[in-house]
C-alpha cells in the first residue's frame, strides 16, 4: 500500500494552493454577500488547465484520474467553500457521460468548449415531484422527426443562471410502460434555451455566489445530435456518474472541513479568556482533536474509493461511505469551528459561518446521508430494500 | 536568448521554523519546502522575457541534494525549458555556490543570469554579485523592472533612497526584488509536460572545483521571544523609562 502522493500529485496541490492564493476569504465573503458568480475564479481555474483535468487528452484535457480530481476539489473548497467548489464541480466531472457514451461529433463539439471554460452547464434531474426517487421524473421527450420536443419541471438546478446547455435527464418511455422502472429514461445536452425554459432562482441558506434553480420547460426542441448514448438507457449512464460525484464531493467536505477546524485552531491559541488561550481548556481542544480525527480517516476513504475507480475497480460501498463520513466529519468540523470561535464564529467577518452554511448541503446533496445509508444496507448488508 | 535561472529550496515561509536542541541547524521533519521567492521570480521574469520574444532558452539550475529536483519540477511545470541539478550532498556557501553557478554559466553560455537577490532562509544577498564578479560581467541588483533591446539591458532598481536606473549591455547578471512581479502557478498542462523535460544531474565533485567552505556556522539559536508591553501614564513615566530601563535616551 502506497498513501503517498506522486510528485505530480502535489505539484497540482502545490498549484492548486497557488492559484486559491489570490482568491482570499473577503473575496469570497463578498461573492457570497453579493449573490455574485466568482466568475474570475471560475476563468483562472479554467485557464489553468484545471477543468479538463478528467477529460482525455484528445479533446484538450489531461485524462487525469478522479484521484487528481479529488486533490483539485479538495483544496478549491478549502479555500473557498462550496461557493468555489460548485463553481467548477459540474465542469470537472459532469461531462463524464458523454465522454463514455456520447457520439463522437458531440465530444468534438462540446468537449474542447468545457476544458477552455467557454461552456457552463448545469445538470438538470431532480424534480418537485421526484426527489431522491429519480425514476419517477415526469419531465418527457416526444421525438419529432429530427427533434425532440421536451416538456417539464426541474428543480435544484445549479448554475443555470450561467448555463449555455444542461444535461437534462427525461422520460422517453412513460414508467407505466417499462417493464424496468429505470428503463425508458434519456440524457440530453440540451441547449439552455431561454425562449422555451424559464429559469428561476431560488433562495437559499448559503452558497449564495453559486445559483440554484427551478426551471420550467415548455416545448423546449432539442436535436437529436444533443441526444447522450441510447435513448432510453440515460439513467443508466447517470448511474456511472454516481460514484466519482460522492468521492468528489466528500473530497469537497474534508476540504472544508479542514479549513474550519485550521482556523479554530490558529483561534482557540490566540483568543486569551481567564488568563489562558482557550484551547487550553480540553472542552475546547479535545472536539477539535476529535473531528481532526475524524477528517483523516473519512479522508483515508475518499482516497481509497478514488484510488478503486482509478483501477477499474467497483467501488460503490466505499464511495458511499466516503461522502457519507466526510460530509458528517467536514459539517462537524465547521461547527466546532462556529463554537471555537464563539459570538466572533457567528459573525461573517470570521469565515467560519460561511464553511458551516455552506458545508451543510453536503449532508443533502447530491445524495442524502440516507440514501447513502440506504444503499449500503441493500446492496453491501444484502438487506432488504425498505422502499 | 538562454537566460539561466538559479533556484534554491528553501522553507516554506509559511512554516514555523525550529532551531535544534544542539544549535546545529533547523529541524526539517515537518517542513514543507519551496521555490525561494524571490528566484520564482526570477523565473517569472525569464519566463516573460522568453514568451515577449517569441523564443528563447529557460534553464534552471539548483545546487544541492537529490531531493530538490521537486522544486526543479515545479519550476519546469511553471515553463522552464530544462533543468540542471548540481548534486551536493554537504551544504555549500555563497562563495561555492556562486563558483559552481560560473563554472555552470562557462558550459551553458547563457546572455543573462536571473537570481533572487537573496535566499529567504540565510538571508545572505551575495550570490548575484559573487558571480558578476567572477564571471566579470555587469551587474544590477535589487531590480523593479526589466527592459531589454538590441543586447542592451535597462534596469529598473531598487535602492536605499529611492529608484535608479542602469543600463549595460549583455551578458549580464541581474537579481531581483519582490515587486518585479507577481510569478505565476503552474498549470496543469504545464505539470503534465514537466515530466518529460529534461532534467541533467551532475556531481558537484565532477566539476573540478576548490569549494572549501569560508563560512562556518558555529550555532543557530532562535530570537528572543518578543516580551509584552506596557501601557504606561504619563509622559513623564515615558521619558523616565526610557531613559533608566531601555538607556535610550
Ligand atoms: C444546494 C443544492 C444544489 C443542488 N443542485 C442540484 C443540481 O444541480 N441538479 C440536480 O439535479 N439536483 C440538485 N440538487 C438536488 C439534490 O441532489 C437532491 O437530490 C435533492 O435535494 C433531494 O430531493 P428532495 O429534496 O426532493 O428530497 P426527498 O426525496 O423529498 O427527501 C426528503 C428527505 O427524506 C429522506 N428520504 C426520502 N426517501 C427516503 C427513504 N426511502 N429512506 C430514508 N430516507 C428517505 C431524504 O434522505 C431526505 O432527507 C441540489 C440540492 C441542493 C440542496
Amino acid at each position: 500500500m502506497d498513501f503517498d502522493l506522486t510528485d505530480a500529485q502535489q505539484e497540482i496541490v502545490n498549484s492548486v494552493r497557488a492559484l486559491c492564493q489570490r482568491f482570499p476569504d473577503e473575496y469570497w465573503r463578498g461573492q457570497d454577500a453579493r449573490h455574485e458568480f466568482p466568475h474570475d475564479f471560475y476563468k483562472a481555474v479554467a485557464d489553468a488547465g484545471f477543468l479538463g483535468i478528467a477529460i482525455p487528452e484528445q479533446y484538450g484535457g489531461s485524462g487525469l484520474g478522479i484521484t487528481e480530481a479529488a486533490l483539485v476539489m479538495r483544496e478549491l473548497a478549502y479555500a473557498g467553500a462550496m461557493n468555489a467548489a460548485s463553481a467548477v464541480h459540474l465542469g470537472i466531472f459532469g461531462l463524464a457521460p458523454v465522454i463514455r457514451y456520447g457520439s463522437e461529433e458531440l465530444k468534438q463539439r462540446v468537449l474542447p468548449r468545457a476544458v477552455s471554460g467557454e461552456l457552463h452547464f448545469s445538470f438538470a434531474v431532480t424534480e418537485p415531484d421526484a426527489g431522491n426517487d429519480i425514476t419517477h421524473i415526469k419531465t418527457f421527450a416526444r421525438r419529432e422527426g429530427d427533434y425532440y420536443v421536451i416538456n417539464g419541471r426541474k428543480v435544484f438546478t445549479t448554475k443555470a443562471q450561467e448555463a449555455d446547455k444542461m444535461l437534462l435527464l427525461t422520460r422517453t418511455t412513460p414508467i407505466e410502460k417499462v417493464t424496468k422502472k429505470t428503463d425508458g429514461m434519456s440524457l440530453f445536452l440540451a441547449d439552455l434555451d431561454r425562449s422555451a425554459v424559464e429559469v428561476r432562482e431560488l433562495k437559499k441558506l448559503g452558497r449564495h455566489a453559486v445559483d440554484t434553480n427551478m426551471l420550467f420547460i415548455d416545448g423546449l426542441r432539442v436535436s437529436a445530435a444533443d441526444l447522450v448514448g441510447q435513448e432510453g438507457r440515460g439513467f443508466h449512464m447517470l448511474l456511472d456518474g454516481l460514484n466519482p460525484e460522492r468521492i468528489l464531493v466528500a473530497a469537497e467536505a474534508i476540504g472544508m472541513g479542514r479549513s474550519a477546524l485550521d482556523r479554530a485552531v490558529r483561534y482557540a491559541k490566540e483568543r486569551v479568556v481567564f488568563g489562558r488561550p482557550i484551547g487550553q481548556n480540553q472542552a475546547i481542544a479535545h472536539p477539535l482533536a476529535d473531528v481532526y480525527a475524524k477528517l483523516e480517516v473519512a479522508e483515508l476513504m475518499v482516497f481509497k474509493a478514488a484510488w478503486l475507480f482509478d483501477h477499474q475497480k467497483p467501488c460503490g460501498a466505499e464511495a458511499n461511505i466516503a461522502k457519507l463520513r466526510a460530509a458528517e466529519a467536514g459539517f462537524e468540523a465547521c461547527d466546532r469551528a462556529v463554537q471555537t470561535l464563539g459570538g466572533y464564529g457567528y459573525m461573517q467577518e470570521y469565515d467560519v459561518e460561511r464553511y458551516f452554511r455552506e458545508c451543510r448541503m453536503v449532508k443533502i446533496a447530491p445524495v442524502s446521508q440516507e440514501m447513502v445509508l440506504n444503499t449500503i444496507s441493500e446492496h453491501v448488508l444484502k438487506l432488504p430494500r425498505s422502499y | 536568448m538562454k537566460i539561466l535561472v538559479p533556484i534554491k529550496r528553501v522553507p516554506d515561509p509559511a512554516t514555523t521554523i525550529r532551531v535544534l536542541p544542539d544549535g546545529s541547524g533547523i529541524a526539517t521533519d515537518n517542513i514543507k519546502w519551496v521555490i525561494n521567492p524571490f528566484d520564482e521570480i526570477a523565473l517569472e521574469e525569464a519566463l516573460r522575457i522568453k514568451e515577449r520574444q517569441g523564443a528563447g532558452d529557460v534553464v534552471l539550475v539548483s545546487i544541492g541534494q537529490q531531493s530538490w529536483q521537486e522544486q526543479l519540477r515545479t519550476g519546469l511545470a511553471m515553463g522552464a525549458d530544462r533543468a540542471i541539478l548540481v548534486k551536493a550532498e554537504q551544504p555549500v556557501d555563497t562563495f561555492a555556490v556562486a563558483r559552481i553557478l560560473a563554472k555552470i554559466v562557462a558550459d551553458e553560455k547563457p546572455e543573462l543570469v536571473i537570481i533572487g537577490k537573496q535566499a529567504i532562509d540565510d538571508d545572505s544577498n551575495q550570490v548575484g554579485q559573487i558571480l558578476a564578479e567572477l564571471l566579470g560581467w555587469p551587474q544590477a541588483t535589487f531590480a523593479s523592472k526589466i527592459e531589454i533591446a538590441d543586447g542592451r539591458c535597462t534596469v529598473i532598481r531598487e535602492a536605499d533612497g529611492g529608484l535608479e536606473t542602469v543600463a549595460f549591455t549583455l551578458p549580464a547578471v541581474i537579481t531581483t526584488d519582490l515587486r518585479l512581479n507577481e510569478p505565476r502557478y503552474a498549470s496543469l498542462p504545464g505539470i503534465m509536460k514537466a515530466r518529460k523535460k529534461p532534467l541533467k544531474e551532475i556531481a558537484v565533485d565532477t566539476l573540478g572545483l576548490d569549494l572549501h567552505p569560508r563560512v562556518k556556522i558555529k550555532a543557530m539559536k532562535a530570537p528572543q521571544k518578543r516580551q509584552a508591553g506596557r501601557k504606561l501614564s504619563s509622559v513623564q513615566e515615558l521619558v523616565q523609562a526610557l531613559h533608566t530601563e531601555a538607556k535610550v535616551i
